[in-house]
């Protein structure tokens, strides 16, 4: 695992250092393969997360190929695309995730407020904190749902007192969604909850630390029409403040929550623009072939 | 001769499998393979049961025939006398010279027994290959297209297994109920609540009626107390160094580093117990007492202390290896959570993947505490005999199993109670390991389901 993480922080310390685009042989292998042009402006007025030529391998394998984007601050932005696409991977980027994964390296340039966060000044820690992380499965950590709430806040020195902490864990859990369902039942095992409300505790446990972006992978795969309207909702209400970067399969709710869409195909940023021109006015074929139900 | 046999008999059943199939596989009931089995099973097995059977118990009806028409005189002889004439007659077989009374008889019976001995042989010879014949031929009466070999072939099979996992279950009832027959045999000298509860140990019983001697005294609480006092100690090593290597392995350790570490560890528990107990007699006891002594304190040459430090080294790899494999068994989703909401490596440990494998870590120490009761051979050579009922660790003290080894050695009386004491002992050993193990087990399953 450290070296791994280890491995990363040099390749990445090199583009730091001014080297865009890896590697030599990194290069010839773009050159060699017709890279997909993404089809729409990845900038934005005021970007608050900025990639440049990411390139992440699984090994030999490379699942993100070349991606540029910039994401808004508090901006909600989707990103849709077929199975196996790499959606999941490059969110994982965004807040060093992928450092855990022993096979995975990351390449090119990833910025949160101007900053390289994978230069080595970059603190792993406060960058998870700050950009926070809800899994594409539910994973609830084997304590009460309590513990599982108040373990960001206790770990990030985010109280004083027992009182705060309290507050903090019902306010999250109340955010969330979960607050009337769980409330008498506290201290039981976060892991004794329904697939749906392990979900929401996840939800619940990562906006308790407070983060300025959050991650969501296919937060409402598993919830039911009213539990995702509720996250929606949350959604709505976080983007007031907070940036998110949302992963979903389902479209109807990437043009309900989302402002900007970003559709990947096979490693590759295919398309990213507004919501609406997505929906409306694909580019990009494979775009419109994913929306209007052609393959995905 | 019975493998080239059954060779045969397998080659045989494929192929009369084909000829009733009109050459066709598809035909076939089961896979060709299954007929030739069948064959196999029906030519060989009733064959290698009768010979068996029949090996064990010739030479007894050779002995009942021979001894049948003994000389009148002979006919009142007790069964001892009639042994040792028979064993004569099979020593002056093997060409021994023998002292015998009546060397006649003796050469005479020999030759009957030589003669009856080949009859015998060429008995089992025709008999086994007859049977085998008779298998074959049955086989191929038997073997037709639609003849369900594969369901035989698979009864025999299952019957096979049966047997197997039935030997290991009688084994362990048939120990239990020795033990436990010796034991209550105890319990009739020594009242069951002085065993368990007397505090003096004293097994010297008068061997003769007409010696001086104490009477004994059967009092095992200092055993047990010795035997916690050292577990405890082989513990205080053990749990802290297994449970740390462990997560170093499992967590900080890269790939290569833990391929070479890990088999390093688990050689640890590969060393013969004889070789830990000369190393804590030899090596470990005189530095405990060195250093005891240059801080002032008295410390016997054979000490609690060494040989817990001892079997603390010897139940590491126990421990660590169930932890290594209980905290990579967390789930990785549990570890991202966890990093995530932006804890570090060691809070992640702390707080998540310590507290999930937890359920795992102490099924592990406890199997590692059942293992460091039983264990023998590591106190008999460094922590001596003395039944001292003590807590410091410093002082020479004896466990149950150190007592067991001690009672039984030597020429000894088998009725006597202080041989049977070391069945009571055995007998108590095994009820609280077993304990310990049930509980460590469910504990270990409960953690399994936890996650699958
Ligand atoms: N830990 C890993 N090791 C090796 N390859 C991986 C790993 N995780 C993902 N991949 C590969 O990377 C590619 C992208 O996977 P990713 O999980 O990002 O897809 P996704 O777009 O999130 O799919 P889904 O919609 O099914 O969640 C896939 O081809 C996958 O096989
Ligand atoms: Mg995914």
């Amino acid at each position: 695992m450290r070296a791994a993480e280890d491995t990363t922080m040099e390749t990445t310390n090199d583009q730091a250092a001014g080297i865009p685009g890896g590697t030599q042989k990194e290069d010839e292998k773009l050159t060699s393969e017709a890279a997909i042009e993404t089809v729409g402006d990845i900038t934005v007025e005021n970007p608050r997360i900025q990639c440049h030529n990411v390139d992440v391998f699984y090994g030999d394998k490379q699942a993100i190929k070349n991606v540029s984007i910039e994401i808004g601050r508090n901006e909600v932005i989707a990103m849709i695309g077929p199975s196996g696409c790499g959606k999941s991977t490059f969110l994982r980027c965004l807040n060093r995730m992928n450092d855990i994964i022993e096979s995975c390296v990351v390449k090119g340039d990833i910025q949160l407020d101007g900053n390289n966060i994978y230069s080595k000044s970059t603190d792993v820690v406060t960058l998870r904190a700050q950009v926070g992380m809800v899994f594409q499965r539910p994973n609830p950590f084997p304590k009460s749902i309590y513990e599982n709430v108040a373990y960001g806040p206790r770990i990030h020195g985010l109280v004083d007192s027992k009182i705060d902490l309290d507050e903090a864990v019902e306010n999250s859990l109340r955010r969330a969604g979960l607050w009337d369902e769980v409330k008498d039942r506290l201290q039981q095992p976060g892991t004794g909850l329904s697939g749906g409300q392990q979900q929401r505790l996840c939800i619940a446990r990562t906006i308790a630390v407070r983060p300025e972006v959050i991650l969501m992978d296919e937060p409402c795969s598993a919830l039911d029409p009213i539990a995702t309207a509720k996250i929606e909702e949350l959604m709505d209400e976080l983007s007031q403040n907070y940036t998110i970067v949302i992963v979903t399969h389902s479209m109807q709710q990437a043009a309900r929550v989302s402002k900007r869409t970003a559709y990947f195909h096979l490693g590759e940023l295919v398309e990213v623009g507004d919501t609406r021109r997505i929906f409306t006015n694909p580019q990009h074929r494979l775009t419109e072939g994913y929306i209007t139900g052609r393959f995905g | 001769m019975i493998c080239l046999l059954a060779g045969a008999a397998f080659v045989f059943g494929r192929h009369r499998a084909y000829a009733t199939s009109g050459k066709s596989i598809s035909t076939l009931h089961s896979l060709p393979g299954h007929y030739g089995l069948y064959a196999l099973i029906l030519t060989t097995l009733p064959a290698v049961a009768l010979l068996m059977f029949w090996s064990m118990l010739a030479p007894r009806v050779i002995e009942v025939l021979l001894l049948a028409d003994l000389p009148a005189a002979m006919q009142g002889w007790s069964q001892e006398q009639l042994g040792l004439l028979l064993n004569d007659v099979r020593n002056s077989l093997k060409g021994y010279s023998v002292a015998s009374d009546n060397p006649e008889l003796i050469t005479q019976f020999g030759e009957r027994y030589q003669d009856m001995e080949q009859a015998s042989n060429w008995l089992l010879w025709i008999t086994v290959l007859s049977l085998c014949a008779g298998g074959l031929a049955w086989a191929w009466y038997k073997i037709r297209a639609d003849h369900p070999a594969r369901h035989r072939v698979e009864a025999v099979a299952v019957t096979g297994l049966i047997a197997c996992s039935l030997i290991a279950l009688l084994t362990t009832i048939g120990i239990v109920l020795s033990v436990l027959f010796e034991s209550l045999r105890f319990f009739q000298h020594v009242p069951v609540t002085e065993f368990l509860f007397g505090l003096d140990w004293s097994p010297q019983t008068a061997i003769r009626e007409d010696q001086v001697g104490s009477s004994g005294a059967f009092g095992a609480v200092p055993l047990f107390a010795g035997t916690l006092l050292i577990s405890a100690i082989a513990m205080l090593v053990a749990v802290p160094v297994g449970l740390m290597s462990s997560i170093y392995l499992a967590e900080y350790a890269s790939q290569r580093i833990r391929t070479i570490l890990k088999p390093l560890l688990e050689i640890l528990a590969g060393i013969p117990t004889v070789v830990y107990g000369f190393f804590a007699a030899l090596t470990v006891a005189p530095l405990v007492r060195d250093a005891g002594n240059w801080l002032g304190l008295e410390v016997a040459s054979e000490s609690a202390l060494a040989a817990g430090l001892v079997m603390g080294i010897m139940i590491i790899p126990f421990v660590s290896s169930i932890s290594d494999d209980v905290i990579s068994a967390v789930p990785r989703a549990m570890r991202e959570g966890s990093y995530g909401l932006g804890a570090t490596q060691s809070e992640t440990i702390r707080r998540v993947i310590i507290p999930a494998a937890l359920p795992g870590i102490v099924g592990g120490i406890l199997l590692a505490v059942s293992r460091a009761i039983g264990e023998t051979m590591i106190v008999v050579m460094a922590a001596g005999l003395a039944a001292n009922l003590t807590a410091n660790p410093l002082e020479a003290v004896t466990t149950v199993t150190v007592q067991i080894v001690t009672l039984l050695v030597g020429d000894q009386e088998f009725d006597s109670p202080k041989t049977l004491a070391a069945f009571a002992l055995g007998l108590t050993l095994f009820i609280v390991t077993l304990i310990l193990n049930i509980i460590a087990l469910q504990i270990v399953r409960r953690y399994r389901e936890q996650y699958d």
